[in-house]
């Protein structure tokens, strides 16, 4: 559908724009972004600094952020897909170049006043750039092979870019959101069914190799990846985090120890107890009842945004807000399970709790387009 | 594009379809997620709780002893001695407040030491040790350990503290180490977790700082299970780290510390260079400080005393401070145009006193002039004239470049704080700098080593060492690191024309042995050390038409900050040099009265090794240097006596 046929006439204007928003999404990304301030003020021993302040900040800069992008309309942002997708593949060459050091990889670039993590843009633009190229592709086409190998060149690419950092938790989270987003789109099944398949057979083949005659790789990367899938056979170096992790969680019993009760001393030489690990914190204090609370919350918030997303007839709409619904839940599945033993450490932020700016702006820009799409739905006449 | 609406409609339900799978499994995952929790903290908490409870596991970090630091002999420069610090534990303590009102009826308390530890009391979890006190002495120690039993929650612990036993000598070389500072930890991209160990020391500035990652080494780590008042119960595994690289410097302490004293009471700096191997056998700056008071943080008092210092002695002016050169510069200049080919070295100036300019008149220091001037005669007498004529026939570019070649306006890579890079200024930089083009007087100025031209002391030991050699002597103050010996940089000829070579040092040679030239009077008679050098007196003030007319200030009837720099370059011996030694004596007056006896007494020092026999100085001279010999003697005696007390 192009803009032409948008029902401009019935969508609100100018600051009428603030009634229509999704009021209960955003009442809900405020009740997470809270839950944050109040770990972070109790992991810093019940101060504002370091943390919890400078996150507030960040969170009036998003929230500001997330009203501007809302209040312009999604058509502009349809036409601006691909100037953004591709903006953002210029600026991960640009960190190849120019970037910054940090946690021994590369990431960030510096633009004088701020750090810029283009992995993290990459992940609202690589979303709105498959919505858009959906939207625009007829439906009977989508599952021609050609017009599946456009889509899977084009989260590839990033892909590819972020992974040479290193940071495989962006590129984790990149291919599948994007391969979410085809999904939803509508491409055929076998084609998913052909990926997983193969890859699992890989990884099978992989293992089964190991000590035979024709192993497949070296015997330090099996090492590396036993210690990766099974932190616990490195007690000293990663299988601490997760050991303490778990003990934390555990000793926090149906209803935790209580705001600013949690005996931190096994978090104490825990770098990541602010940023990726913060949700054993919040467990340990809170207990059972607090951690599932927050899960609901989170739980929520896809629905509002599914909810948006089948309400609204345009295709561009609905796709964009369905992904960024995909990778906000990547985010939290994913450092939840990490938090708790399921899944290997790779660092992934709590969504909205985390102490972070890059991840947190880029987020709320996320849902200032998820907002855009909701206040700017096709309205009146024919349904 | 207009898409039929069936088609339209087709692809909506798809997309409904489809949403709702996706979000049936999103459900699951989330119920999946529920469970987990579930089992982790309803199912197992008791088992989670009684490991929290009872038997806490904890990593304790295991701080890496620092790398030591020796001279170029094996003296100690820095080193880690035990040290005493009292901890308390606020859960065991009880009455926090009670305690250490017992304690500070046995123990001095510092009230800003105390102050900290309240503030990182407040902030931390109550079974998590805190140092109240640093640095106590055995006595202090012994009375807490008999009354014990009125101090609960307090107990010694054994650390590593840094100690400089050679003072103030070696402050600016070696710097100091302190505590990790927030600003610290700001300024480093993921920090090790052994920085955020309370109290932990790094390198603050000097070599400390520069070469912190070899010295600091890796901190181990040991796992153990602690009961529930924090105690060790058992240790369960270790990783023992790695120490940190001991460090060898080319200084010669004895040598730093002679030099050091010889300085004292001006602002000044010298270096010493060893001219085969580009060794810094010292490197001073006066006055200096006792790098051992930062250590545990200095008190405000003796900081400010120390920031408001008109000699300014926390600056480090032998590689830091950078002044016009003045007449030292002139072998740049000769050297340039030498090789040019745009004068001979018989080739005469005629001196009248001043030379005209595109309508400036520019002054030699000499008012009535030198006559007529070739190369040897100028660089003795330094007369100026003969400067802005050279300079004029060779153009600044070339100057600028021969400046860089010798050492001058280039960044060497030593590991000090703030290591200049002086400036060699050509017409680029101009026009890049201040948009402006070049004038024909600011090649004049610049041939005299004023103007635009600045340099360290540092950078004029190394044009002095080249000028000798002819290579490219390359400053090193890192001799070995571990045992292992770091490669010697200083061999690659530097590619100037031997010939023209020999004529600038037949005019230094001149200039400390030649009745007539400015360092005359502070010259060597000892015949195998004959010394070569160049005077230069920098002028810090512009001289108005008018002063001249009714006669020039002399320095002695100025304000200390408004006098000239005096400055000297040698080297020796002059037939086969060993040392270049660079002095700059901060509004010191004549570059041949203030700074070149510094340079020949700290130049002969190095020749013999030690107090060199006084035949070395000619006969006038030879009362007065004893007597200065002997009070440096007796100062040096009392500061060891100081630092035996120290220890």
């Amino acid at each position: 559908m192009s803009y032409l046929e948008y029902n401009v006439k019935s969508t609100p204007t100018g600051l009428r724009k603030i009634l229509y928003l999704n009021w209960p999404l955003t009442l809900l990304l405020i009740t997470v972004a809270s839950v944050g301030f109040l770990q972070l003020y109790s992991v810093a021993g019940g101060s504002l600094s370091p943390w919890a302040e400078p996150q507030m900040k960040r969170f009036a800069l998003g929230m500001t952020a997330m009203l501007v992008v809302a209040m312009v309309p999604i058509w502009f942002w349809r036409n601006m897909s691909v100037v953004a997708y591709l903006l953002s593949v210029v600026l991960l060459i640009a960190v190849e170049l120019v970037g910054i050091e940090g946690k021994g990889a590369q990431r960030w670039i510096d633009i004088g006043f701020m750090r810029l993590q283009p992995s993290e843009l990459m992940k609202i633009t690589l979303i709105m750039l498959l919505a858009a190229y959906y939207d625009w592709l007829p439906a009977r086409r989508t599952s021609h092979p050609f017009w599946v190998l456009v889509p899977v060149m084009m989260i590839l690419f990033p892909t590819y870019l972020v992974l040479r950092q290193p940071d495989l938790g962006t590129s984790i989270l990149l291919v599948t959101a994007g391969g979410g987003l085809m999904f939803l789109a509508g491409v055929h099944w076998a084609y998913f069914a052909a990926v997983i398949a193969s890859g699992v057979g890989l990884v099978t083949a992989v293992f089964e190799s190991r000590g035979t005659p024709w192993q497949l790789i070296k015997d330090y990367q099996y090492r590396r990846i036993d210690t990766f899938l099974d932190p616990a056979s490195d007690p000293l170096g990663a299988g601490y985090h997760i050991t303490q992790s778990k003990i934390a969680l555990g000793s926090g019993g149906w209803t935790g120890r209580g705001f600013m009760q949690g005996t931190q001393s096994r978090l104490n030489f825990l770098p990541e107890k602010h940023t990726d690990f913060i949700f054993t914190t919040l467990a340990e204090e809170f207990g059972f009842v607090g951690g599932i609370s927050l899960l609901s919350v989170y739980a929520l918030i896809i629905l509002f945004c599914v909810a948006s997303a089948l309400a609204t007839r345009d295709r561009f709409s609905s796709l964009l807000t369905l992904g960024v619904a995909i990778t906000f839940f990547l985010f939290f599945a994913v450092n939840m399970s990490m938090v708790m033993g399921l899944a290997p450490v790779v660092g992934v932020p709590l969504p909205m709790v985390s102490y972070g700016g890059s991840a947190m702006l880029v987020l709320m820009v996320a849902f200032g387009l998820v907002q855009s799409a909701h206040i700017h739905r096709p309205r009146g006449r024919s349904r | 594009m207009k898409r039929k609406v069936k088609d339209q409609g087709h692809s909506q339900g798809k997309l409904t379809r489809r949403t709702a799978v996706m979000g049936g499994l999103q459900l699951a995952f989330v119920g999946a997620l529920g469970l987990r929790m579930r089992h982790l903290q309803v199912d197992q908490a008791d088992q989670f709780r009684l490991l929290a409870e009872e038997n806490r596991i904890n990593i304790r970090l295991i701080a890496p002893t620092r790398g030591e630091l020796f001279d170029r002999n094996g003296k100690v420069l820095a080193r880690n001695v035990q040290s005493y610090r009292l901890i308390i534990v606020r859960e065991d303590a009880g009455d926090v407040d009670q305690v250490i009102a017992n304690l500070s009826k046995l123990v001095r308390l510092d009230p800003g030491e105390l102050e900290q530890a309240m503030v990182e009391m407040r902030r931390s979890p109550p079974f998590l040790p805190i140092t109240l006190a640093d640095r106590v002495t055995w006595e202090d120690l012994s009375r807490v350990a008999v009354n014990a039993p009125a101090l609960p929650g307090i107990t010694p612990e054994v650390g590593l503290t840094r100690v400089y036993p050679r003072g103030p000598d070696l402050a600016h070389v070696v710097g100091y180490v302190g505590p990790v500072s927030d600003y610290d930890l700001e300024k480093i991209e993921d920090p090790e977790p052994v920085l955020r160990i309370p109290r932990f020391h790094i390198g603050k500035v000097g070599l400390e700082a520069k070469q912190e990652d070899l010295l600091r080494g890796k901190a181990g780590a040991k796992r153990v299970e602690v009961n529930a008042t924090g105690r060790v119960m058992r240790e369960l595994d270790r990783q023992e780290g790695q120490e940190g690289a001991d460090i060898q410097l080319t200084i010669d302490a004895e040598l730093q510390a002679y030099t050091q004293a010889r300085l004292k009471g001006e602002s000044a700096s010298a270096v010493v260079i060893d001219c085969e191997t580009g060794d810094l056998r010292a490197i001073v700056s006066s006055p200096s400080f006792d790098p051992n008071l930062f250590v545990q943080g200095i008190s405000v008092a003796d900081y400010s005393r120390l920031r408001d210092d008109k000699y300014r002695p926390l600056a480090n002016k032998s590689v830091q401070g950078v002044y016009p050169p003045g007449s030292t510069f002139k072998m740049v200049t000769a050297l340039a145009a030498l090789e040019a080919g745009s004068v001979s070295p018989n080739d005469t100036v005629w001196c009248p006193g001043h030379m005209e300019i595109s309508g400036r008149r520019f002054h030699c220091w000499k008012r009535g002039g030198h006559g007529h001037m070739d190369l040897l005669n100028s660089l003795k007498q330094s007369c100026d004239v003969y400067y802005y004529d050279v300079a004029i026939k060779v153009g600044i570019d070339r100057i600028a470049e021969m400046a860089r070649k010798l050492g001058i306006g280039v960044r060497h890579d030593i590991p000090m704080s703030a290591v200049a890079r002086g400036l060699a200024a050509d017409k680029a930089w101009k026009q890049e700098t201040y948009g402006q083009n070049w004038q024909i007087g600011d090649t004049a100025n610049a041939s005299i080593g004023q103007g635009y031209i600045l340099a360290s002391p540092l950078q004029l030991a190394v044009m002095s060492a080249r000028i000798a050699t002819g290579r490219k002597v390359t400053p090193r103050l890192v001799k070995s690191i571990d045992g292992v010996e770091q490669p010697n940089l200083s061999t690659e000829p530097l590619g100037l024309n031997e010939n023209n070579l020999r004529q600038v040092r037949k005019g230094m040679f001149a200039v400390a042995n030649d009745r007539r030239g400015t360092g005359y009077r502070s010259r060597i008679i000892e015949e195998t050390m004959r010394m070569a050098g160049k005077s230069g007196t920098s002028q810090v003030r512009n001289i108005t038409k008018a002063e001249r007319a009714a006669g020039v200030i002399s320095n002695a009837d100025l304000p200390w900050e408004r006098r000239d720099h005096a400055l000297y370059v040698a080297y020796a011996p002059a037939d086969n040099p060993k040392y270049a030694v660079a002095v700059v004596v901060e509004h010191g007056g004549g570059g041949s009265s203030a700074a070149a006896p510094i340079v020949r007494d700290v130049m002969l020092q190095a020749l013999y090794d030690g107090t060199p026999p006084l035949e070395a100085y000619p006969t006038g001279d030879r009362d007065r240097i004893q007597a200065q010999q002997e009070e440096l003697q007796r100062d040096q005696d009392e500061r060891e006596i100081s630092q035996s007390d120290r220890a």
